[in-house]
């Protein structure tokens, strides 16, 4: 039923002269020109909504929003040697930021050391390097953890680089239940987007599990796991594939974690998630509060979680870096902005604003400052954190949160028709839609069906860069691998061979591993030995190359 | 257009899992009618540089978001050097910052694109290299 009103609308709508320009969303969603009551016949407020704190959650997690908490504001930060990193982290905690998270450089992600022979080049470059528990100990110097937050961005080697963090602590007094933070430790989306892994997908699920078990009973505050659908959607996905992927990646680690014989309530409330704020605006918030929508329903209804703790998908939001551009480098900080606030009307429980130079090099001072700034003026001036789920009961919003919903259960049916998320990876499922998707956008830029301003339109020629660039010396990979080879000659080095020997012995059984990574960690095992040890029992992943 | 189809050798060398860029760039250079043999990742010098003498290609494209570019440049351009393909175009793109570029350039290495290069420049600075290196090599 249509009002006359509506009838009338749609008459003068007909008549009227467009612009001549694409109306689709950048995932390639066709839209409507207006949303009104009509859009909502199928909605139920009651069973849709419901409340803030409440099952489904699409209004947000906690009953009070920011005006219990606001969000964590946590830039992600890491370059060079760990000690330039922790002067890094000094900086952001005196401007007010109130989380720290750690970008590790490329052999670290990869579980390499910095004296591999691919690593040349790459050491401390896009992260920082860390090789064993000495450069953790440079890393975290003077920083109170049992008072700050930490997560840590890394999946592949991420139970090691856990026990070596855990190592540290301990060596500080730091009891394990004291300390707070987020362990990416997503490895389903590496196999997707981010190409890091080291093992085949069953032992990377084995190693998670144990994480997860280890602790449920001993790091009792800590997220085991960051499911992460931010390079997912970096990699070139749309909104909805970002969505059904996160959330199928997240479903196989309950299953699996089911399968490992832990009892759901006792991991399930340690998940968080990790979604990207990209640029269209009432797509991203939809995203967000679909996301929340789905997961409370599927762990309530498909795997029996009684606690409402376990029904809650937390979010981490970062803003989009594939969204900002080398060119004109400071509207970037706009963007951003904008993304920041997608966020934030979404109900994220903590948030990065990537920094304008982000399509030149790590970010420099001034520019992580701007965009920390970014966030504090979105939470004390906009009067966006004022009021929780500000936009819910929109047309508009409220349709597009629905049809995204309904477009991630498509996908969860393709998925499971092959045989689940893993079987889904091996047979390249995930990666070719997102490669499809990246082509078809790059084409809609190229043929200006899409704009990008600066860079496709609103082109300044002749243009000079105008921002300091962060330069990482490379003298950084000297120095490192300097200190790795002290602590080879200085450590213990029948110890770690017994270590190593003890960790592949019950990686070849059943047994849990974290307790002998901890204990690889505590003798100065690097990095790369550990996943050397593992690789001899568990193999090693390779991808088939394909466009 | 003259002359066989210009074959194109990509890959991503070292620890860099930035994939994005490379696959569009690969598929849209099939789609301009050239052949095209991705590497994938976690290649080395090595390994490019032998595919490279493999296939007899025509030019060989490096995709580099890690910071490593002027060691694998370098390193790959004095093994094409060693392997006779000195007179093949070497280029590539990524997050190469400007003051670099003539280093590269020294190096021998052809022209590098950064973030939000249109790709149809991409396509045509390989075919009118390659077009006009026939040239040359021919007398026509």
């Amino acid at each position: 039923m249509k009002t006359a009103n509506k009838k009338l609308w749609e008459e003068k709508f007909r008549k009227a002269e467009l612009r001549e320009a694409d109306f689709s969303s950048i995932s390639g969603r066709p839209l409507q020109p207006l949303y009104s009551w009509e859009d909502l016949t199928d909605f139920d407020p009651e069973a849709k909504l419901g409340i803030p704190g409440e099952f489904p959650f699409t209004r947000g997690v906690h009953p009070s929003m920011y005006r219990g908490r606001l969000w964590t504001m946590r830039q992600f930060a890491g370059m060079g040697t760990p000690q330039q990193t922790n002067e890094r982290y000094k900086f952001l905690l005196e401007k007010g930021q109130t989380g720290l998270s750690v970008a590790f450089d490329n052999p670290t992600l990869y579980g390499r050391d910095s004296d591999h022979a691919l690593a040349v080049g790459e050491v401390g470059k896009t992260g920082v390097a860390v090789d064993t528990l000495a450069d953790m100990e440079r890393l975290f110097r003077d920083i109170p953890l049992d008072r700050v937050s930490t997560s840590m961005t890394i999946n592949a080697p991420a139970a090691w680089i856990f026990t070596m963090f855990l190592a540290n602590a301990e060596n500080h007094g730091i009891a394990f239940d004291k300390l707070r933070g987020t362990l990416q430790n997503d490895i389903l989306k590496e196999y997707i987007a981010q190409k890091e892994w080291i093992f085949p997908p069953a032992p990377h699920l084995r190693l998670i599990t144990d994480l997860m078990a280890f602790c449920a009973d001993h790091v009792p505050q800590w997220n085991t796991i960051s499911i992460s659908g931010y390079h997912i959607r970096e990699a070139g996905s749309t909104a909805a594939q970002e969505l059904a992927f996160t959330l199928a990646d997240g479903f196989t680690y309950v299953e699996s974690a089911i399968r490992a014989g832990l009892d759901i309530e006792d991991f399930a409330p340690r998940l968080s998630f990790f979604f990207n704020a990209h640029l269209d605006f009432f797509e991203e918030i939809a995203k967000l509060r679909a996301a929340r929508r789905i997961w409370a329903r599927h762990m309530k209804e498909k795997y029996k979680a009684k606690s409402p703790r376990s029904w809650l998908c937390r979010v981490h939001a970062q803003t989009a870096g594939c969204s900002l551009t080398a060119q004109q480098p400071e509207i970037n900080i706009i963007r951003t902005a904008l993304e920041a606030l997608a966020g934030v009307l979404g109900g994220c429980q903590s948030l990065h604003t990537n920094s304008m130079d982000e399509a030149l090099a790590l970010p420099s001072e001034k520019a992580v400052e701007i965009a920390l700034r970014t966030q504090q003026i979105i939470a004390f001036e906009s009067g966006a954190a004022n009021v929780i789920d500000p936009l819910g009961g929109s047309y508009y919003l409220e349709r597009l949160t629905q049809d995204l919903e309904d477009e991630a259960e498509k996908y969860f049916r393709r998925i499971a028709e092959l045989g689940g998320m893993v079987g889904a990876i091996e047979q390249g499922f995930p990666q070719r839609e997102i490669t499809r998707a990246a082509y078809e956008y790059q084409m809609a830029l190229s043929r200006k069906i899409k704009v990008l301003v600066g860079v496709n339109q609103f082109v300044n020629e002749d243009e000079k860069l105008e921002i300091p660039v962060l330069e990482i010396d490379e003298s950084v990979e000297r120095d490192q691998l300097e200190n790795l080879s002290k602590i080879k000659q200085r450590r213990d080095n029948s110890a770690v061979r017994s270590s190593l020997e003890s960790l592949k012995k019950t990686a070849s059984g059943t047994g849990n591993l974290i307790p002998h990574l901890l204990e690889c960690a505590r003798v100065y095992a690097t990095e790369g030995e550990i996943s050397d040890a593992l690789i001899k029992v568990f193999g090693e992943y390779r991808e088939q190359p394909f466009y | 257009m003259a002359g066989p189809k210009i074959k194109v050798v990509i890959a991503k060398p070292g620890l860099d899992g930035h994939d994005r860029g490379v696959k569009v760039i690969a598929r849209a250079l099939v789609e301009a009618g050239m052949e095209v043999v991705y590497l994938g990742l976690q290649q080395t010098p090595e390994s490019i540089v032998q595919a490279a003498v493999e296939e007899d290609a025509d030019v060989i494209g490096l995709s580099i978001l890690s910071g490593a570019h002027l060691t694998h440049f370098k390193r790959v351009k004095e093994l094409m050097d060693k392997a006779g393909l000195g007179d093949r175009l070497l280029t590539g793109g990524g997050i190469i910052p400007t003051k670099d570029q003539p280093k590269l350039k020294e190096l021998g290495v052809g022209k590098v694109f950064g973030p939000g290069e249109d790709i149809q420049n991409i396509v045509e600075y390989i075919r009118e290299t390659i077009q006009e290196r026939r040239r040359t090599e021919h007398g026509f």
